[in-house]
Order: C-alpha cells, then structure tokens, then sequence
C-alpha cells in the first residue's frame, strides 16, 4: 500500500492531525493499535478546554493552548461535538494565594487569554453559590470550557474518513523503514505502507516510535491521574470549572461540570513507570475527594458512580515535543502532548501540517473538502413530539436499548455504521453503559446487537478489543473439557463430575 | 389511548396486580412491559425455590412467572411488550415508546408501578485496581448464562452475599467454573439462610465474613482480586491482604428499587426502602397511582411480591372506578373525584422504631373511614413488612401506639438479610387520630 503521509495514533492529536491533512489532496492513513480511535489517553481527558493561563509564557503550550481555546466553536460547531464555554475559576484559600492568582492573571495576560479577572470572595460566590466559605478569592477566565474528548475525537476521525483518510484500528506499527536517513516505510502486523512522511502521534508509544526510526531524542515518562465521576443527581454543584491554585507538576484537582451533564472529581498526579498501569487507588481515591470537598464541600464520595484513570504521555522535555526528528528525514514528532493538549489539538494540526509542508511535502488544496459532520440523533434530548415523529420513521428508535440514557436501538445502529466495533465503543459514542446502573441493563444487549450487526458470534463480542472478551465461552464448554482432560469418553457431563468424585467421597 | 388500569413493568408484581385488577372487575387493564417477554427477572432465575408460600409448591422462576402470564392472558389482561415508558404524570398519563406500538400515551384510571428494581454497580462502591473485563453484578452474569448462554469465565469471586450471588456461586459451580470465594464485608451474610447452606455449604465455596476485596489486578482481563479483612471503619486491612486468582469478579452488592419515574412524576419517596411511600393499599402519595413488589422495597421472596401485586391490582381497580364516573375536568386533566376522595380519607402512619430499619406501608387507612376503593382495607388484619438495622437474638417485635403495645411477638433471631412480616388488628388501633404506629425491636 502507498500514503503520501502516514499518522501513527488516532488520540485526539492524531484524529485533529488527520482531519486537517484531509483538506489537502493526499493520501493519508491513520494507524492505531487499538479496535477504536480515542481508546488510549484521549478517553480519560478530563475535557476541559483550557483558557490558558496555567502555562508559561513563551512556550508552545502557552500559544497553541489560546490559539486551539479560539477555533473551538467552530470546529465543534462543524463536528456537532457539545461543546460549552463554562468558564472556570481558580480558587485561593489563603491570601498568600491571591498572590497566586495575581501571578496567573498576568501569565494569562502575556498569553493573550481574553476576559480574565480577578474576584473577591463574594463576586466568587456569587458566580458559584457551591464555593466552600474559606474561598478568599478567584481567578475567572470565561473562554474556559468544556467537550467531550472521546466524542471529539470520534468526530475527528469520522470527518477525516468522510474526507478520504483512510482509517486502519487495531494496526500496532511493529516496524519503520529508513532509507539513506529517510523514513520508506511503516510496517504494522498486516501491512506495509509505503511512504516517505510519518507523523508521531504515537502518545504513550511517541519515544517507541521514535527509537523504530534511530530517534532517542526524548522519553515518554506517563504521569497517572485518576478521575471520579458523579451521578448527574449531583451534576449542578457547579457551574464552571474549579481549579485550585497548581502544584509544580500538574494543575492540581478540579471539581469539573462534564459536557454530559455529571461533575467529575480529579485528577491526581502520579509518576509512573508502567504505560499501561489504568489502576485507581485508595490513596488517589482519598486525595481527590478531600482536594475538591476543601473547594466545593458538597462533593461527595457517595455519589460516585465510576472511576477511572488515565496516562499522560508527559516526556523529558519542558513543552510539548513538536519538530521534525532531528534524525531521519521526513519525521515529525507531535509528542509529549499533556494537559493542555486537548485544548491546543486543533492549532496542533494546523501546526503540523505547517511543518511538514515547511518540510517539503507538496499539498494542494482538496476540492470539496466537507468540514461537516453530521450530528447523531440523541433520542434523550428531544421533544416528546420528536421522540414521536422519529419513532413513527424508524421503529428502532422505540427499541429502548439503555434505560438509564435512554439510548435507542436506532442510536447504537448508527454507532456501529460511524464504527463502533465493541461494547465500550458503543458505550462512549451513545452513552449506552454510562448510567447509574453501568452497563448492568442494556450490556448484554448491546452485545446482541453488535454480535448480529458484525456477524461474529455472542462469544467473541470483546469490551474493548481482542484481549478483552466478555463472555468467551459457550455454555457447557467448561464441563465438555473437564470431561476431555479427564480421558472420559462422550457421554453426560453429570455422569462425569459423579465418577470424579466418587472415590474421594468414598462412595 | 385509555385504560381503566396501567401496569408499568410485567415482573411478578406487575402480573399479579394485573391479574388482580381484572379480578376485581377493571375493564381494560394494560401491562406495559420493556423486554421482549413477560416475568421480569424470573425468566433466568432457572433454579427452583419459588411458589413454596403462594402456591405451596417448589417452582423454577419461568415456571412461577408462566403462572401469572397464563392467567392474565386468559382474563383479557393486554400486554404492550419491548414499551419503555419514558414518563408518567400526576394527572395519570403514561408516556411510552416502542418498534411495535409506536410512540402512545395512555390516559389512566389508574397506575400501577412495578417496574421493581436493579443492581448496584461496582462504580458504587470504589474498589481500587484496574477496569478489566470480567467484572459483573450477579444479575448481569445470570441473565449470559442462563438467558444468552455464554459463560464469562473459568474462575470466579464473588463480592456480596447478596441471594443473586448465592445462587449465581451455584449456577457457576454447575457450569464448571472454579468458584473460589465468596466475600462479604459485614459480619453476617445478606441472603437467605437456605441460600448459604444450598448454594455454598453444599458445594464447599469458602465464605468470608467481615472481609472485602482491596484491590483488582489485570489489564484488558480480570487476573485476580486481592481480598483483605476489614476493620470497624468497614477500611481493609493491608498487611492480612491476600491474592485470589480469578477472570471473573460478580457483584452482588445490593438492589435498588428503581424510581427514576416515580422521583420524576413527584412520588414522595422514603429514603430507607428507596422505594415509594405507600399506605396499606399500595396506593402512592399522588392518588390513583399505585406501586408494588420491588420498586417499593426490596423482598426475599417472589411470594411476597405476588401478594403485594395482588393488594395494589385490586385496590387499583376500585380506584379506576371512582376515575371512571367522574369525567376528566380541564386541560390539566384532574378530576374531582379522586381528589375528594383522597381529601376525606384519613391516613395514620407506621413509623420504624429501635432497630427496625424501614417498615412498609408507612400509611394505613383509618379503620371506619368510609372509603369506597378500599377493597382492600375492609380485611380486619394489617399486615406491616419490615426489615431489622442490625442482627439480634432472643427479642420481641413490638406494634405499639402512643405508648400502648398493640402486639408483640418474640422472634429467636432476627436478620437484614431476612424480611419480616407482623399482623395488627384493625379493630385494635384505637380511633383517634395523630399518633404513629411504631414497630420496633426490643429486647426480651
């Protein structure tokens, strides 16, 4: 297979990176090793989108995080990605924290974020009646909002396709060919694609990737945050996103209003050493609810309904990793992308396809290019007179799949046709799983679905990919192979376990 | 569309209140139901059990639900399947959808809530580790085997001694799986004395009282829990944790009555039984509206939601009565017949005392009151359901009012896990009005 430009990681950077490269006439692929795009960090993004105050002036997280915060209205508007400008806060508990504040005002200042002020303790209150009494002050910056990353992303990857991308999951790079110092080739375990540009948006993987091409310029070294989400009973205890002032290594916990309606707590802040390490902890678990019950004491751990961590792909670089390698010819990192990546993901992929043009890469304008993609229907969220037309329309949509989200049949349909391939797949694009009752319901039927949709049998449904089966084996499959192992010849299982035990029970 | 009587959920109680509705003479009764067949959760509770106190006989769940379904059927009971009702209103309307019917809205005599309740998921309960496949509640995992017919694994844990892990740690071990533990973490089991002997005893599955898992391991798929006991603050105890190798991990953490629709229609809720407050008719706090089995509180026993079901249906039916002579007035759809009705009649409450944790109904009808619907409350005998706070031996259950005791009745042993029922003497309660009956638990 040829590419004229081969994106490795379909996280938010990637899915943005192949978006913006599908507006020019190019041959674009789009690997990713897992079933689904936004399956790795980008599903455990906390979805704020920065105003842009927290980073230093002078870096490029300072400038692409305000740039990226001003070309979200329009891009979530052309994806139908919700999409809401909360504002935010930063609290200070203390007056040597409204020195702190101060500090960030004019850091936001210098970054060119827009509208910032500072609040005394009753303006704070007055804007959030849920501040705990010892709020002495605030920073408010009102270009602050927030999405739903994984939906972003989803929506990314989905326009990009529509525009000619070509998308392949479950695709590992095992391998990049160099020729005479430049990049000929990437290899995964089903293909080899034959092309001389490769951008990095590997994420966790971006220092693997780039060591295949004789890179060790930079390392990956994940930074673990873990994150509770509450019923949406509690999803008005706030307004806007609540920052305490920041520790050195992260922006401290939130207590933050999601794009779906829930308030979520996190998330801490961990070095560690295992890419893979997703596991939450008691002591993360303590550490987020007494962080935001000290900022918004209604908070509580009895309304959690899940939990989850993610990895940053933070590396051993102060800013964000965006060159091409300094090694081998037509490379172009996009790595060490940590908060605020989600926010600058959009000026990122304007960035690089800068840089690879810049680079030589010849790209002309694709005509027709469609920066529309259309909105999913959510039944939830319609008139009782929508609710029925489209029912009347289409009787799928009358086919309740999740009761706590009401999600239709019509819903997770048009999911597997947007490329839904699992349940969790299904999960993050419908909603169907994400209730108070977490899946209990509807997780066997949208098994159903998916197994009659793809053709494969109940069996081989997985949660989120090939190691994750949910039911594997048929009934009776366990007794067939104990019978097996114990040399017994064809006859009823029964028969078989009381043989077994007979000479232990003396019988 | 009209119906005298609508039942919301086509469960054990749902059935029976249908059943008991036509009994008592209501028209058009209209079970609205969001499977695709009838019986709620009884259709894959496979194994025997049920029916011991309704119908004196052992049955399998489909074999009690067929019972009802049959008997429906042939009074004229209508059956609205895979209909997911998306709201119900004061003013008794039912808003529902479904690929067969379309989008209805159904004007009512009266409803009858049945849409009985689910599991607690694990997100609940904040149990540290990792997010592998191979986590289920109980039920989940019940309605693979028994309904889908896959099996999730070859080694399990259960976390919960709740009856629908008791049974599925049965149903596992007959499947060929190794299952290894079942952990809970008060100092007493959740489910039924008969389930622990039936359903661990006798397969020698190890219980472990006061203790609960500290820890999940595995990346895409479950590789073992970590199981500590736990101190007086419920905080396991890590230097006395231990492994336990498992690919599947089922919850059986508790049920919920499930009132998204209630809360939303306005239904006055006891925070104790998460269910409606209900007077002894199964009749709601907005009149005509009616809730049975478990949506108003969870039970041990399907026999006892049949006979809740039974109560609801039939007082249900008077209602729609009265709803049917006195035509629908204005817009809003109120009629004052019901509201008068509910205006004259008198209400006493039933108040949970020492350690009784919740008691249902919390509302009697006053004996004497004339109350044309009460087909019900003319019995002489009020029957209260309750369940203890804490574990106890040698006590006595006590109904008393304004200091005077009613009944009292001396119980060996007393458990959570166990639901208990006391009868009262209608004629008993003395007539004046204001003072609670109280139920509470006592020492000997």
């Amino acid at each position: 297979m040829k590419a004229d430009v081969a994106i490795i990681g379909a996280g938010v950077i990637g899915a943005a990176i192949a978006r913006e490269m599908a507006r020019y006439d190019l041959a674009v692929v789009l690997l990713e090793r897992e079933v689904e795009p936004a399956f790795g960090t980008s599903k455990a993004n906390s979805g704020v989108v920065h105003a842009g105050f927290h980073s230093a002036p002078g870096t490029l997280e300072a400038s692409l995080c305000v740039e990226g915060n001003a070309m979200f209205d329009e891009i979530a508007a052309e994806l139908s990605v919700p999409f809401r400008r909360n504002g935010c806060l930063m609290v200070a508990m203390s007056p040597e924290e409204v020195d702190v504040l101060r500090e960030h005002l004019d850091r936001g200042r210098r970054n060119g974020v827009p509208g910032l002020r500072l609040l005394d303790a009753g303006e704070a209150r007055a804007l959030e009646p849920g501040l705990a009494p010892e709020v002495v002050g605030a920073l408010h910056a009102p270009t602050s909002g927030i999405v739903c990353p994984y939906q972003l992303t989803f929506a990314l990857v989905e326009n990009a396709v529509a525009n000619g991308v070509r998308f392949m999951a479950g695709s590992p790079v095992t391998s990049l060919h160099v020729r005479e110092g430049r990049i000929a080739a990437v290899e995964t375990a089903e293909a080899i694609i034959e092309t001389t540009w490769v951008v990095n948006a590997a994420g966790l993987f971006a220092d693997q990737i780039a060591a295949m091409a004789g890179d060790e310029s930079f390392e990956i070294r994940p930074r673990k945050g873990e994150e509770y989400l509450l019923d949406k009973r509690v999803g008005s205890l706030v307004r806007s996103t609540v920052f305490p002032v920041p520790t050195p290594v992260s922006k401290g916990i939130l207590v933050i209003p999601t794009a779906d309606g829930n308030i979520m707590v996190g998330p801490t802040a961990e070095d560690v050493s295992d890419r893979l390490d997703l596991a939450t902890t008691r002591a993360g678990f303590e550490a987020v609810f007494a962080a935001a019950r000290r900022m918004v004491p209604a908070v509580s751990p009895r309304d959690v309904i899940a939990s989850f961590a993610g990895l940053r792909a933070a590396s051993s670089e102060r800013d964000f990793i965006i060159r091409p390698s300094g090694v081998t010819r037509g490379m172009v990192h996009v790595a060490g992308i940590e908060s605020p990546g989600l926010t600058a993901a959009p000026a990122i992929a304007r960035m690089v396809v800068g840089i690879l043009r810049d680079e030589g890469l010849e790209a002309r304008a694709r005509r027709g290019f469609n920066p529309i993609r259309p909105a999913p229907v959510r039944f939830s969220q319609l008139s009782r007179a929508e609710q029925a037309r489209l029912v009347e329309s289409d009787p799928s949509f009358g086919r309740i799949v999740c009761r706590c989200e009401t999600v239709t049949e019509a819903e997770v349909l048009d999911a597997i046709r947007r490329g839904a391939r699992t349940v969790d797949g299904v999960k993050l694009r419908t909603r169907a799983g994400m209730g108070r009752c977490q899946g209990g319901f509807c997780m066997p039927r949208v098994m159903k679905i998916l197994s009659r949709e793809l053709g494969v049998p109940l069996e081989a449904i997985t949660k989120r990919g090939p190691s994750s089966p949910i039911a594997p084996y048929p009934a009776k499959a366990l007794l067939r192979e104990a019978q097996e192992e114990a040399g017994d010849g064809p006859g009823p299982a029964v028969a078989h376990v009381s043989h077994h035990m007979s000479p232990a029970t003396g019988r | 569309m009209r119906a005298d009587v609508a039942v919301i959920g086509g469960g054990p109680a749902g059935l029976a209140a249908a059943v008991a509705a036509k009994r008592a003479g209501a028209e058009r009764v209209v079970v609205i139901e969001r499977d695709v067949r009838l019986g709620g959760i009884l259709p894959q509770c496979i194994h025997t059990g049920f029916g011991l106190k309704w119908f004196g006989e052992e049955l399998t769940g489909p074999e009690y639900a067929a019972r009802f379904v049959d008997e429906a059927a042939s009074a004229g009971v209508e059956f609205m399947l895979e209909t997911m009702v998306l709201e119900v209103t004061q003013d008794r309307r039912v808003a529902a959808v479904s690929p067969h019917h379309g989008f209805v809205v159904l004007q009512c005599g009266a409803i009858i809530l049945a849409m009985g309740c689910r599991e607690r998921p694990r997100g609940a309960l904040v149990l540290p580790g990792t997010r592998p496949v191979g986590i289920f509640t109980a039920g989940t995992a019940q309605r693979l085997v028994n309904i889908e017919g896959v099996l999730p694994g070859r080694q399990a844990v259960i976390l919960g001694s709740g009856d629908v892990g008791l049974i599925m740690a049965r149903r596992l071990t007959l499947e060929g799986v190794k299952v290894q533990a079942v952990v809970e973490i008060m100092t007493y089991p959740g489910g039924l004395a008969r389930n622990i002997q039936q359903c661990l005893r006798d397969f020698d599955i190890p219980l472990y009282l006061g203790h609960t898992i500290s820890r999940i391991h595995g990346r895409d798929r479950l590789e073992g829990v970590s199981v500590a006991p736990v101190d007086d603050a419920k905080v396991p105890i890590a230097s006395a944790e231990w492994f336990i190798p498992c690919d599947t991990l089922l919850l059986s953490v508790g049920l919920i009555p499930e009132n998204e629709l209630s809360a939303a229609c306005g239904i006055e809720l006891d925070p104790a039984t998460g269910g409606p407050v209900v007077t002894d008719e199964m009749e709601t706090s907005v009149p005509g509206i009616f809730a049975c089995g478990n949506v108003v509180h969870v039970h041990d026993l399907v026999d006892h939601v049949t006979e809740d079901g039974m109560v609801a249906g039939a007082a249900a039916a008077a209602r729609a009565r009265v709803a049917a002579r006195t035509p629908v007035l204005g817009e809003a759809g109120k009629d004052a017949g019901l509201e008068s009705l509910q205006a004259i009649r008198t209400t006493g409450e039933i108040r949970p005392g020492r350690n009784v944790r919740y008691v249902v109904p919390q509302r009697f009808v006053r004996h004497g009151d004339a109350v044309p619907a009460a087909a019900a409350a003319a019995a002489r005998t009020l029957t209260i359901s309750l369940r203890p706070s804490e574990p106890a031996e040698n006590v006595v259950l006590e109904v008393s009012i304004a200091g005077r005791v009613l009944r009292r009745q001396r119980k060996q042993k007393v458990r959570p896990g166990e639901m208990m029922q006391v009868n009262v003497d209608r004629l008993a309660i003395p007539s004046e009005k204001g003072d609670a009956l109280t139920v509470s638990i006592v020492e000997r």
